[in-house]
């Protein structure tokens, strides 16, 4: 209880305040959003803000159904920095690396969605360099096959990883851009996909 | 502190707001689609007018804040425009902490530290900040761009706000909110006069390479009306002769063309059309403050050397 009554006020007091003045978050596509879970958020990642910027955009009403996908190895270490992460911001820790099966690594994340939440996923597994789409890792997929109903509302970001890039603690403040795409499924080709999903989240921006 | 507000300020805040639901009802005429740029650009008039009206009508410290605002926010749309470097993210977070400093300066009233703490103190700290960090790659241009930002929208703007603690005592039908709604007036009516009467009489381009919609008409045009507007209006919210309104509207109308002229080269050098997106119809806020950041400097000096 007490976790959720401080996500709320950790988003109205503090992430609202702080991306709508110092960042200027500038939505479009926005009525592509989805308006309901299921659904798998998924963007390009460059920042720390990157999640917290899509779970500020969306409906507050779906504050509390909605979850970061967010490695393991770095949220998971220490024991406030656990709690914050698990407890007030909802974040789905993933193991990343080491090569095991998909089953294994994005099992929970799977769940979340079949349990109807909306889930914030960075398909290059981790942040790359500023403004730069690296490489998508096949962990997307898996989940789209898994889960061929639930959309795929991808998101083009821009600007986050000059706001707070990795690396550094000190948020400069710059307008920031935020495409919302077309919502993808599953269509049974993998490479199909891939290249859409590449073209929505790197490719030229959706207007 | 509040602020002193004559009755001639309230009558012509009024106006504009009765002028601004005349140009509603025209623009709703003349641009039915809900969505169209005009329609938008109105949109966005009223939300200027609006915080304007409160700034202007509240207290001082409003005002400062309102008009820190708009410094932050042209700096930051200024910022997002050009390139810079990575290694300079610290020295940008100094540049922003130079607004809050840069209105204390003016809300303590000290016009000397207010008249060189950017051009002399930011200019020599802010490449002592890069220096310490080693970066020498670029160096001239992250320097040279970052102090011609701070200028712009700091420096520049920052005088508007200063109009409005000028010691008003020996004028008493003068306020320092009357002399922000002469300038903030005629500033932004000479855009929309240079640009009717550009798009009702205009043939001979003035400046084909910067911004080809400029014309001689449009801007002559725009000077006539201006001064007109300044001799008519300055009665009420200035202490101006007839000769120095004449001269404070010239004034106004030529560096207003110039600021524009200066923000469209700037723009046209990165390839952009519209600075932003804050202001739906106009774009960013760059698009809008660019004549005032000539006119509020000019005017500023052109007030305070003869009157104050």
């Amino acid at each position: 209880m007490w976790p959720l009554v401080l996500r709320l006020l950790f988003f109205l007091l503090i992430v609202k305040p702080f991306l709508l003045l110092a960042v200027g978050v500038n939505v479009r596509g926005r009525n592509r959003l989805p308006r309901r879970g299921p659904a798998l958020i998924v963007a390009n990642h460059n920042s720390h803000l990157d999640a917290l910027v899509l779970v500020a955009m969306l409906p507050l009403r779906l504050l509390f159904h909605t979850r970061p996908a967010a490695s393991a190895e770095y949220f998971l270490r220490g024991r406030w920095r656990t709690w914050f992460a698990t407890e007030v911001i909802g974040i789905i820790p993933v193991e990343t690396g080491g090569g095991r099966p998909h089953a294994e690594v994005l099992g929970k994340v799977r769940d979340a969605l079949a349990a109807g939440n909306l889930v914030i996923f960075f398909p290059e597994g981790t942040r790359g360099e500023p403004e730069c789409l690296g490489k998508l890792k096949t962990g997307i997929v898996w989940l789209a096959q898994q889960l061929p109903d639930v959309p795929i509302c991808p998101v083009r970001l821009c600007g986050l990883g000059r706001v707070l890039p990795k690396g550094d603690w000190l948020p400069v403040p710059f307008f920031c851009d935020a495409w919302v795409g077309e919502p993808l499924h599953w269509e049974g080709d993998r490479q199909r996909l891939m290249a859409a999903l590449v073209a929505s989240l790197g490719g030229s921006p959706v207007t | 502190m509040p602020l002193t507000l004559t009755a001639p300020v309230t009558v012509i805040l009024g106006g504009v707001w009765a002028l601004l639901i005349v140009a509603t009802a025209v623009v709703w005429r003349l641009a039915p689609a809900p969505d169209s740029e005009l329609r938008q650009r109105i949109r966005s008039w009223w939300l200027i007018v609006a915080l304007c009206s409160l700034a202007l009508t509240f207290n001082r410290i409003a005002a400062l804040l309102f008009f820190g605002l708009v410094s932050f926010l042209a700096l930051k749309e200024y910022l997002t425009l050009i390139p810079t470097r990575h290694a300079d993210r610290r020295v940008l977070f100094w540049a922003y902490l130079s607004i809050p400093v840069q209105y204390y300066w003016i809300g303590i009233e000290w016009y000397g530290m207010f008249i060189i703490f950017i051009p002399v103190y930011m200019f020599l700290l802010l490449p002592v900040a890069m220096v310490l960090i080693g970066e020498t790659q670029g160096h001239l241009r992250a320097a040279g761009t970052l102090h011609w930002g701070l200028m712009s929208m700091v420096f520049s703007l920052s005088h508007l706000a200063f109009l409005l603690v000028l010691p008003q005592a020996q004028y008493p039908h003068v306020s320092g909110p009357g002399l922000v709604l002469f300038l903030l007036l005629l500033t932004e009516l000479n855009d929309v006069a240079q640009f009717c009467w550009g798009k009702l009489l205009g043939r001979h381009k003035i400046s084909p390479t910067v911004s080809p919609n400029k014309t001689v008409e449009g801007f002559v045009g725009g000077v006539v009306t201006t001064v007109l507007l300044s001799v008519l209006l300055a009665p009420w919210l200035t202490p101006f002769s007839v000769r120095d309104a004449l001269l404070a509207g010239a004034l106004i109308a030529v560096a207003g063309f110039f600021g524009d002229l200066s923000l469209s080269a700037l723009k046209r050098d990165l390839g952009i059309k519209d600075s932003g997106n804050l202001l739906p119809g106009h774009g960013g806020i760059l698009d809008r403050v660019d004549s005032l950041t000539y006119t509020a400097p000019l005017f500023f000096h052109f007030t305070r050397y003869l009157y104050f």
